[in-house]
């Protein structure tokens, strides 16, 4: 699966998202542009408004530009599609009459059309690589908000899409939880370098999670600026500090002036 | 005077005995479990009964519960009883599936079109408190004395409450399973059966409850109105003849005999289904 050298995994380019609303035609985001490249933990970062999850949408395919265009691979983005693993914020997104195990399996039967036997084989790793190996046989509702988000983040793996999409996954758990999760997920990549698009309002969440964070403007969205070499800011000598009040001068300066 | 934060320990010999668990006693444990609980309940009425029976003495309008017992065992020797409620049940089973099917159908279309959704809205309002025994004559006059309006009747009572409990829930469904499913690359039935029924399954059940309830209810009215049908009748008509014959035990060993059936479907089939489903994926408790 090798691109031409250079050329990025996904491309989004001049993308305007709009919705309707009853009465009204709302612009989420307008002509915004970015590319991710290969093994990038890509966050997108905004206050609320700014149609990051909008976007994010857009890129699994569950809505439609009205302008620009969005590809991956070189494929143009049409539908919804197994490709492009999809990760919520909710805690409902797990089947809840599939065990654990069933959960994870599901779309690797349905959707890769591998053998039962391939299937297990494979979710138990990923299971495993989230530590719920305990919870295998557990229906979903026995599970806590943070268990359940890692068998979805488990789900996503296992798929091995092109590109991971993250919805704002840790936004509804606790402080603890959420760092745990945090840790979790970069110790993942470091094992896997699996390319990821991360979307957040957590300043700190996207300093600790992204090696390039896109930052946009509310009401419509749009690009504002782009934080490279995130990688680089340490929270041990106070440079990951600097760089999130950095961010959030950025960010918010706009809205106190008007 | 002292201004550090510290923390103070407490002894522990202050508390109470330390006793955390404490195993209850075998009647209690039998009272805590509803079934110990309902069991009690049938038991003091068909007490009550036996002696109200035994006391106003007169079998034709109240016989005691030890004769209706008899006059159910003699039926059920003879074969008679078990041949009338396999009557029942077999037309019974045939509108209740032929309902269920066409409660799919016309879901279905609901879900996928907007006209399909205000055709189920408007049908179910106008129809479902229509009583399925008031169609009865026309469906005499349309299908003849025979099963087909029996069927006919039965589906009545069956679409509408299955159809709008499954509409209902699949509205239900939460956006994000819709889009977990969608994920997968799941379209058209593929996503109504993987994803939508078993979501709305809570739903779907308490649909086929009502339906079926609706549909026993229906069936042995509509057999005491108009009786035998192609020689052999059921349930009903059995109550009807034992009554015209002065049976008056007969008549409560029919009676009995629909509520056993009853019972029977309800706490061994659904049960069952709500134990091995909904209750074991936490959709329901």
């Amino acid at each position: 699966m090798t691109n031409e050298t250079g050329a990025p995994l996904l491309d989004v380019s001049g993308v305007t998202l709009r919705y309707k609303t009853p009465g009204a035609l709302i612009t989420a985001t307008e002509r915004v542009s970015f590319a991710v490249n290969r093994s990038d933990r890509f966050v997108l970062l905004g206050p609320s408004g700014c149609g990051k999850s909008t976007l994010l949408k857009a890129v699994g395919g569950y809505l439609k530009p009205s302008e620009g265009s969005i590809t991956i691979l070189g494929r143009k983005v049409m539908e919804p599609g197994p490709d492009r693993m999809m990760v919520f914020q909710e805690f409902d997104q797990l089947l809840p009459w599939k065990t654990v195990l069933e959960n994870v399996m599901f779309p690797l039967l349905d959707a890769r059309n591998l053998s039962r036997k391939e299937a297990e084989e494979k979710a138990r790793h990923y299971i495993d690589k989230v530590s719920l190996t305990r919870a295998l046989h557990s229906y979903p509702h026995t599970l806590s908000g943070g268990m359940k988000q890692r068998v979805a983040i488990a789900r996503g793996m296992a798929m091995e899409p092109d590109i991971l999409l993250m919805d704002e996954p840790f936004a509804a758990l606790d402080a603890l939880t959420r760092r745990t999760c945090q840790d979790e997920l970069l110790q993942l990549w470091e094992e896997t370098r699996f390319t990821v698009m991360f979307v957040t309002h957590s300043i700190n969440e996207a300093i600790k999670i992204g090696n390039r964070i896109l930052l946009l403007s509310p009401h419509p969205g749009r690009v504002k600026a782009e934080v490279v070499d995130v990688d680089t800011a340490s929270p041990t000598d106070g440079s990951a500090g600097q760089l999130e009040k950095e961010i959030h001068d950025m960010l918010f300066s706009q809205e106190e002036a008007h | 005077m002292s201004s550090k934060a510290r923390i103070v320990m407490r002894p522990l010999e202050d508390a109470g005995s330390g006793e955390v668990e404490r195993e209850l006693s075998f009647l209690e444990k039998a009272w805590d479990n509803s079934g110990v609980r309902k069991v009690a309940i049938i038991l003091a009425l068909a007490l009550i009964w036996e002696l109200y029976g035994r006391w106003t003495d007169n079998a034709l309008l109240f016989p005691p519960l030890s004769d209706t017992f008899a006059a159910l065992i003699d039926n059920i020797r003879s074969g008679v009883l078990p041949a009338r409620a396999w009557t029942s049940l077999k037309i019974l089973l045939m509108g209740y599936a032929a309902g269920i099917v066409m409660a799919g159908i016309l879901t279905i279309a609901a879900i996928n079109t907007r006209l399909g959704s205000d055709f189920l809205e408007t049908m179910t309002a106008m129809l479902s408190p229509l009583p399925a025994i008031a169609l009865l004559p026309l469906a005499l006059l349309w299908f003849g004395l025979g099963n087909g309006s029996l069927v006919f009747i039965l589906i009545h009572s069956v679409l509408w409450p299955v159809a709008l409990n499954t509409h209902s829930g699949f509205r239900a469904v939460s956006t994000t399973l819709r889009m977990v499913g969608r994920n997968y690359g799941l379209k058209g039935f593929a996503f109504i059966r993987k994803i939508l029924i078993p979501a709305a399954f809570p739903s779907i059940l308490a649909g086929l409850k009502i339906g079926w309830a609706f549909a026993w209810r229906t069936l042995v009215a509509a057999e005491l109105v108009f009786g035998v049908s192609s020689g052999q009748g059921g349930l009903g008509w059995f109550i009807f003849e034992n009554r015209n014959l002065l049976e008056i035990p007969s008549v409560f060993a029919g009676l009995l005999t629909v509520i056993l059936i009853g019972l029977i479907v309800e706490n061994l089939i659904f049960r069952t289904i709500e134990r091995r489903t909904v209750l074991r994926w936490g959709l329901q408790s």
